[in-house]
């Protein structure tokens, strides 16, 4: 199991190049001051990875299968492996994170739990393991994304969670995430904040990306089973924060002859004022106390993003990845509502499989990119569809 | 000399400083709040730029931004607004916002553009001090511009020495873990954090805001500080007012407050 030890630092200050950095009132400067000076630490302590891997391990499910998608390959002509984080416990990557964070809180002597979440996924997996631990936990939504996750929201209050919704903005991800920012400048000793994607002040881009990494450091020994070699040619993610996108290129960052593909979601069409692509409708900015690429006025307001998932739908991107597509080392695709539902149906169909409308977006990009006979490809197959039943079920007549 | 220094020179006690947000209520409504408030005698005004995501500040204020961005505000019409009533007015002026602001509208020209139409210092809560100290600073002593820091009940000792070398014109301090607008009366715990504050004897001078909603509060907090800070108790004041109504009603609220 995964060892904790990684190839891609941050600076001290928390830079990806000239992302990221730590910009927060002052109210929250001792919290993020204790988090930085302490994370590191926490997490190579040998009781604390202990911890760790036998929960990854023996409560949600690890390691995750790397399967080979034998008619998506045949169709595709390439290879083409689905990393399952799907069957995770709760459904979708998220766990790998909250696991981690409600460890590091505990060591931190923390006794409450807050966090945000957009599509319920990351909402959930902070409400199961605050039940494992018998901790506190409020968690943050957005009222537009409480109306289209309904199961997740009962899934969150049946784990005894409670759900605040966010009123304000575009009542989403960002706007969630800025009541609860406000929840823990109003409560600064007690609580710990769960982040659950790569965005935020460092050092949670940093934090999240190595409790993520368990999904490349499996994939590197899977794919070296199978095929000999610990490395694929692409590694495609969804990006809205980018959590499963970090996760999944984590061990791949420093090999430039992998291709890394973040897949963002186009909304209604990138030029639609209906989208949600920040690396291309965005500029250099700050977001949740980081400087990565958002979505903004000239004037600095931020933009209310727009995508059928809810997931996705945030205006800005983790430091990393702003870095990773500036730098070229990272390749950005666009895509839209309806070649997300097209993929999910696609998916379902060929492969039995029902994925997050999230993750659908990474699946669709199949069809933007050009690859080579019989390269092989990795797609983080982030989360289960469940959730999108709903959604799904109002465009089943098109299929 | 700074408006902002000249004052703190000249008044050391009962520093009154009331903010609000431009554009609210209404959209050409910041030069008569601003007339008005140093009509009734107000020391300090400090003019919040509506932000999209004011991840400090308590509902009231958002509120009062979302108002302000829905009637138009704009960061070259605030500007603009400013010039004008800075012909007849001499109180010094603080802006207010969030670093992204800043940002956008490039560091060096905003910096600029406030010494031309006469703000006099900032206010940016989320612009860490590491960032002001290695990129910033020059150009804030250049233009002779003030900039104001926060510190809060859980700022260490050192963190606060920090801030105190680094701010100019004043330190403001956050009387409560809140964002803004928190109500209810002032604690014991609070004082003890206001007393080991003063104790420090800090070369800035400080006001303390947040939680600011009365003259009580104000007597008390001007007891350990130069002065006080309101904010959403202005806020709300002004919510209910026709434009007209504006300077009249100003003028009895900040009498209310000086008692």
């Amino acid at each position: 199991m995964t060892t904790l030890s990684f190839p891609i630092t941050v600076d001290e200050q928390g830079y990806y190049g000239e992302f990221g950095g730590a910009f927060i009132p002052e109210m929250l400067y001792p919290n993020v001051r204790e988090l930085k000076e302490n994370y590191l630490q926490i997490m190579a302590q040998p009781a604390f990875q202990d911890t760790f891997n036998k929960l990854l391990k023996d409560f949600v499910g690890r390691p995750t299968p790397l399967y080979l998608a034998e008619r998506l390959s045949a169709q595709y002509k390439a290879q083409i492996f689905l990393k399952r984080e799907d069957l995770n416990h709760t459904g979708a990557h998220k766990i790998n994170n909250t696991i981690g964070q409600i460890l590091v809180a505990k060591a931190l002597g923390k006794t409450r739990i807050i966090a945000e979440t957009g599509a319920g996924q990351h909402g959930v997996a902070t409400a199961t393991v605050c039940a494992l631990m018998d901790m506190p936990c409020v968690i943050y939504m957005g009222e537009v994304d409480i109306a289209r996750q309904a199961p997740n929201v009962a899934r969150m209050r049946m784990l005894g969670a409670e759900v605040r919704p966010a009123t304000s903005g575009s009542k989403t991800l960002k706007d969630a995430t800025n009541e609860a920012i406000r929840d823990w400048i109003n409560n600064p000793t007690d609580t710990h904040y769960i982040i659950g994607s790569v965005v935020g002040p460092h050092p949670y881009p940093d934090m999240v990306a190595r409790f993520q990494s368990v999904i490349s450091e499996e994939t590197c020994w899977q794919l070296q089973e199978v095929t000999g070699s610990p490395d694929p040619d692409l590694v495609i993610a969804c990006v809205g924060g980018g959590s499963n996108a970090a996760g999944s290129y984590y061990h791949y960052l420093d090999k430039p002859q992998v291709r890394l593909i973040a897949v963002e979601a186009a909304g209604h069409g990138v030029d639609s004022g209906e989208s949600a692509a920040t690396s291309v409708l965005g500029s250099k900015g700050i977001i949740h106390g980081s400087r990565t690429l958002l979505m903004q006025t000239p004037d600095g307001q931020i933009i209310e993003p727009y995508s059928i998932s809810a997931g996705l739908d945030y205006p800005g991107i983790g430091p990393l990845h702003a870095h990773l597509i500036q730098t070229g080392r990272a390749e950005a695709v666009s895509i839209t509502d309806q070649e997300a539902m097209d993929a999910a149906f696609h998916l379902s169909r060929t492969e039995g499989i029902i994925p997050a409308l999230e993750t659908a977006h990474a699946f669709a990009a199949l069809d933007k990119l050009t690859f080579n006979p019989d390269d092989v490809i990795v797609i983080n197959l982030s989360g289960r569809g469940d959730k999108d039943l709903a959604t799904y079920i109002e465009f089943l007549d098109q299929f | 000399m700074n408006r902002i220094t000249r004052l703190f020179a000249e008044k050391q006690t009962n520093i009154l400083n009331v903010y609000f947000t431009a554009g609210y209520p209404y959209l050409n409504s910041t030069g008569t709040i601003i007339a008005a408030l140093d009509k009734a005698g107000v020391d300090l005004v400090e003019v919040g730029m509506p932000y999209s995501d004011p991840l400090a500040d308590g509902p009231t204020i958002q509120e009062s931004g979302q108002v302000a961005l829905k009637n138009g505000m704009q960061l070259s019409l605030l500007f603009d607004q400013i010039a004008e009533v800075r012909k007849t007015v001499e109180v010094p002026l603080v802006l207010m916002g969030y670093f992204n602001q800043v940002m956008q509208f490039g560091e060096r020209k905003f910096l600029e553009k406030c010494k031309e139409v006469g703000v006099d210092g900032l206010i940016l809560p989320d612009l860490p001090i590491y960032e002001y100290e290695h990129f910033y600073k020059d150009w804030f002593e250049d233009l002779d511009l003030g900039i104001s820091f926060l510190i809060s009940p859980q700022s260490g000792t050192e963190r606060i020495r920090k801030i105190d070398e680094l701010t100019r014109g004043f330190i403001y301090m956050v009387a409560d873990a809140a964002v803004t607008g928190a109500t209810g009366g002032i604690t014991e715990i609070q004082l003890a954090y206001f007393q080991r504050i003063r104790g420090m004897d800090l070369k800035q001078p400080r006001l303390i805001g947040f939680g600011i909603t009365d003259s009580a509060a104000f007597q008390t907090v001007s007891a350990y500080a130069s002065g006080g800070i309101i904010g959403s108790a202005f806020i709300r004041l002004l919510g209910g007012l026709s434009e007209a109504a504006l300077p009249e009603a100003i003028d009895h609220w900040v009498k209310s407050i000086r008692g």
